[in-house]
């Protein structure tokens, strides 16, 4: 709009109409962050509920991710044991770890047989002498099976199972931990609240700084007025209100990322105490560079929607008389 | 400079402010708007400056046809024109400065052009010193003056005034009408609704006279129907 109207004014070149289409945008944006001062207590207000808005989702994503990646370790140690009949001999266990291979869903297959079996026991459970008492070997081989889990439903895996249960050569078939599907069921539910709850508060936000932007508008529809007297065009005018948005949308990711920076480092320690417990090395993943940069540039992209919608509706309205 | 041809107009109430106004104003003339109250002065002015549109005839001003310049041709429209009002409408939370400045800001000029032309025109409306303060701290006639020097700042090549002198007294209106005198006498054409007619006499201008939205002398002329 403005290149039109510098152009047509005196037919200047088009270096001439950048510059001045730049030096517009450098005041609209100076004047915006003077506005911002002039009322920062309202400033502030409306930046801290776009930055908990923009937190909240966040944390929740945050909380996600470690769980995931906690859950992740656990996936590797989940196992399907398969006892054969005590009547199958090594060669046919071997070939039916082959065939199982070949089953959708399947990591790996591990062969345990009897005599390994006997001695792992042995080993283990303290009955030694017990056990070499007995004549003959009461275990039977068995098939460890990895499923690839995550890529199976429950359903998917419930399958699996009756498919092993029927194979001729089983006798039972124990699926170790359940558990963990029924823990990756909840994550993927709260995945889903998470974001239905990230588009919720990206309405909120939008409401926030649109309605910041009406009420700046409100107060300042002299000024629009006689601006628009004195020939300022919709952009000239509409400028300051949408840095407005903008400046309030990174102020929101900036304070968002306080937010979730204090929180990690409070939870930190009890983290940390529990891992230990378990004695495992995790520890808190936090927001990467990446993850602030996409933090302000929701809040930014948000303040400036949201502004832009309240400038379109609002703006317009007011003529001058 | 300024042709109106049959031109009627009504507010949204069904108001008919203007009846079949025909007239003539060339350019560099200084003409006063005159006639009691609710005559139709201010919706004239209205009318040229587009705050309001015409329902029928037709309006030429500085050789563009008024029904044409709609939507983004507004702005570019009104940059020839600077605007003085009764009620100032100067913006109180700026300097004197930023207040004339805006016209000048709005058209993109770059900062010294700016202040070259600002205290131009503070020097002619003899408010140089109070450059720095907010309008809110100025007299009544101080603030005229402030009003008049952002109308005429960007140069613009006709000036509207409604009630320029509103309630000030004698002595400063007339200050303010010799104001405007000087500008024209650069070439700006201006066209000032008042009705304080003993001082419109005393300027020796051509006049307008409207009645109840119609006119009835145009420069000088009786207008018989
Ligand atoms: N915004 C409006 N809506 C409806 N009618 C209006 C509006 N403004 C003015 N009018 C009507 O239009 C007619 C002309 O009004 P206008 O303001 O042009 O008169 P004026 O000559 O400027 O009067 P004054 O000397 O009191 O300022 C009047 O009858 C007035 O009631
Ligand atoms: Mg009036």
């Amino acid at each position: 709009m403005n290149k039109r109207t510098t152009s047509q004014n005196n037919g200047l070149n088009l270096k001439r109409v950048f510059k001045v289409w730049l030096m517009q945008h450098a005041q609209a944006c100076i004047y915006s962050i003077g506005q911002i001062f002039k009322s920062p207590v309202n400033s502030l207000l409306t930046t801290a509920v776009v930055g908990i808005s923009l937190a909240l989702p966040s944390g929740f994503y945050l909380l996600l991710d470690n769980c995931q990646r906690v859950a992740a370790g656990w996936d590797n140690s989940t196992q399907i044991s398969l006892f054969l009949k005590l009547n199958i001999d090594e060669e046919r266990a071997l070939s039916l770890a082959d065939e199982i291979r070949l089953f959708e869903g399947i990591a790996s297959v591990d062969y345990i047989s009897r005599d390994v079996a006997l001695e792992e026991y042995r080993q283990k459970s303290g009955f030694g002498d017990a056990i070499s008492a007995l004549q003959e070997n009461p275990l039977p081989s068995i098939l460890l099976i990895h499923p690839r889990i995550r890529s199976l439903s429950s359903q998917d895996s419930e399958k699996l199972m009756q498919q092993l249960r029927a194979l001729p050569e089983v006798d039972t078939a124990q699926f170790d931990r359940q558990w963990i599907q029924r823990l990756f069921a909840i994550i993927d539910i709260v995945q889903h609240v998470v974001i239905i709850l990230s588009i919720l508060l990206a309405i909120a936000v939008l409401l926030i700084v649109g309605n910041t932007i009406r009420l700046a508008i409100y107060n300042r529809r002299t000024e629009i007025e006689v601006n628009k007297l004195f020939g300022a065009t919709e952009a000239f005018i509409q400028r300051p209100f949408l840095y407005s948005g903008l400046f309030h949308g990174i102020g929101g990711g900036l304070i968002a990322w306080c937010l979730l920076s204090l929180s990690l480092l409070m939870l930190k320690a009890p983290v940390l105490r529990l891992a230990e417990l378990y004695s495992s090395d995790f520890s808190l993943h936090g927001l990467s560079y990446t993850g602030l940069l996409l933090l302000i540039a929701t809040g930014a992209s948000l303040g400036l929607v949201g502004s832009w919608v309240s400038v379109q509706r609002h703006i317009k309205a007011i003529e001058p008389n | 400079m300024i042709r109106f041809t049959d031109v009627s107009m009504q507010y949204g109430d069904g108001n008919e402010a203007l009846r079949k106004i025909n007239l003539y104003i060339e350019q560099g003339a200084m003409v006063y708007v005159t006639g009691r109250s609710g005559a139709g002065k201010s919706s004239l002015l209205r009318l040229i400056a587009l705050i309001e549109r015409h329902k029928r005839g037709q309006i030429i001003v500085n050789g563009q046809n008024l029904e044409r310049v709609t939507g983004r041709r507004i702005p570019l429209f009104r940059r020839n024109i600077g605007f003085m009002f009764q009620d100032h409408r100067l913006l109180y939370d700026r300097t004197v400065f930023d207040n004339i400045a805006l016209p000048l800001v709005i058209a993109g000029h770059r900062y010294q052009e700016i202040r070259k032309r600002v205290h131009a025109a503070l020097d002619k409306v003899s408010l140089l010193n109070k450059e720095k303060v907010s309008p809110i701290a100025l007299s009544g006639g101080e603030q005229q003056r402030v009003g008049i020097a952002r109308a005429v700042v960007h140069r613009p090549a006709l000036i509207l005034a409604d009630e320029p002198t509103g309630n000030l007294d004698p002595a400063l209106s007339w200050d303010i009408m010799k104001l405007f005198e000087q500008f024209n006498q650069v070439g700006v054409t201006v066209l000032i609704a008042s009705h304080d007619l003993d001082m419109i006499k005393k300027m020796n201008k051509s006049i307008i006279t409207l009645r109840e939205g119609k006119l009835l002398t145009h420069i000088g002329l009786t207008i018989n129907e």
